[in-house]
């Protein structure tokens, strides 16, 4: 074992006896561009709709929900796919949560939630995963579309005014500290706050 | 005994011609006057009304209808959306009106912590409302009105 080691150290160690300078940086050149591109077209389309949804878990349950909302349909046409809101846009942060959600691929085997009754008694846990993500990081999801700087306070209704101006304003609110349940419906809420 | 065979024979023919009468007119309904083989061009759904204004009471005693839009709002064995607001705890962070009092009364008239269970579904009583002409015609008179009236019509006696 140690000898089998040893061997690839001092083959990589070594100078090539074969390859041309050339063939070995072009070659290693063309070959970092197809690695590279394909482990992020990978990525990509891991990161689309049609994926999330190619499991019944998802389609069945949260999506169903989700074509009611007005993040799915409404007057302008613009909607909400599942990764604009449950995976971050910045590439390390969606490699962080790609990551994390290895343990998602592990659960989808053993069927912690199969079925709809499985899921619904998972359902605040899940929710609360996705409600300290979002506070965490001061629902940056929610603002890759919705901007506060650009927030129009007369369009909005006098209550919606007023605590957008006041509490989001201050920072002492996040969006989702408010607007839990605007995708999906919700779980038993007692003991959460605001509830 | 003759007679009043005879009374209710013409009865029956003085009041045959509104017997043939379509019954389509004399009800509207959603389809209006179209016939049963026809598609019916559907209504435009009217938009909420999502103003926040009050609107006055019908009679006193009428559940207040909602000013806003309630889209997705759930109420259900799990949560009551409009409570968050409307609720006694959260009126003064929401400066909503609260629910009123009476809805803390179970139907025995203990007065409950929390929302009596037969009050809980708020859609059963107070609902959105629409700008929108109404499907039925309605007589209805504001009591105030009714009052005026007999007043000025006993002073012309």
């Amino acid at each position: 074992m140690k000898g089998f080691f040893k061997i690839g150290w001092q083959t990589i160690k070594s100078p090539s006896a074969y390859y041309s300078l050339g063939f070995l940086v072009l070659g290693g050149f063309i070959a970092g561009i197809m690695f590279w591109g394909g482990f992020n077209t990978a990525l990509e389309m891991a990161n689309t709709e049609e994926f999330c949804i190619s499991c019944h878990e998802m389609e069945d349950n949260v999506y169903k929900e989700l074509r009611r909302t007005v993040h799915f349909s409404n007057g302008s046409g613009v909607r909400a796919t599942c990764p604009d809101c449950h995976v971050p846009h910045k590439w390390t942060d969606k490699i962080a949560r790609k990551m994390q959600a290895s343990k998602e691929v592990w659960r989808t085997f053993f069927g912690t939630i199969a079925t709809r009754e499985k899921f619904l008694v998972h359902r605040r846990q899940l929710a609360e995963n996705e409600w300290r993500r979002l506070k965490a990081n001061n629902s940056l999801e929610c603002r890759n579309c919705h901007n506060f700087d650009y927030m129009d306070f007369t369009e909005q209704s006098k209550q919606a005014a007023y605590q957008h101006s006041t509490a989001l304003a201050s920072g002492e609110k996040t969006c989702i500290d408010c607007h839990k349940g605007i995708a999906h419906q919700l779980p038993n809420m007692k003991g959460v706050e605001g509830w | 005994m003759k007679n009043s065979f005879l009374i209710y024979l013409l009865l029956l023919i003085s009041l045959a011609p509104y017997s043939t009468m379509p019954a389509e007119n004399e009800i509207a309904t959603l389809r209006d006057k179209t016939t049963l083989s026809a598609q019916k061009i559907p209504n435009f759904i009217p938009k909420v009304t999502n103003n926040n204004i009050k609107k006055m009471r019908s009679f006193p005693m009428q559940p207040p209808v909602i000013p806003h839009s309630i889209r997705n709002y759930e109420i259900n064995k799990n949560n009551n959306k409009c409570l968050t607001c409307h609720a006694r705890l959260r009126t003064e962070q929401s400066q909503a009106p609260m629910i009123s009092f009476t809805h803390y009364i179970d139907r025995d008239g203990n007065f409950l912590a929390e929302i009596s269970p037969r009050r809980y579904f708020c859609n059963q009583c107070h609902v959105t409302q629409a700008d929108t002409k109404p499907l039925v015609k309605n007589n209805f008179v504001d009591m105030r009105n009714v009052i005026k009236r007999s007043s000025t019509s006993t002073k012309a006696n």
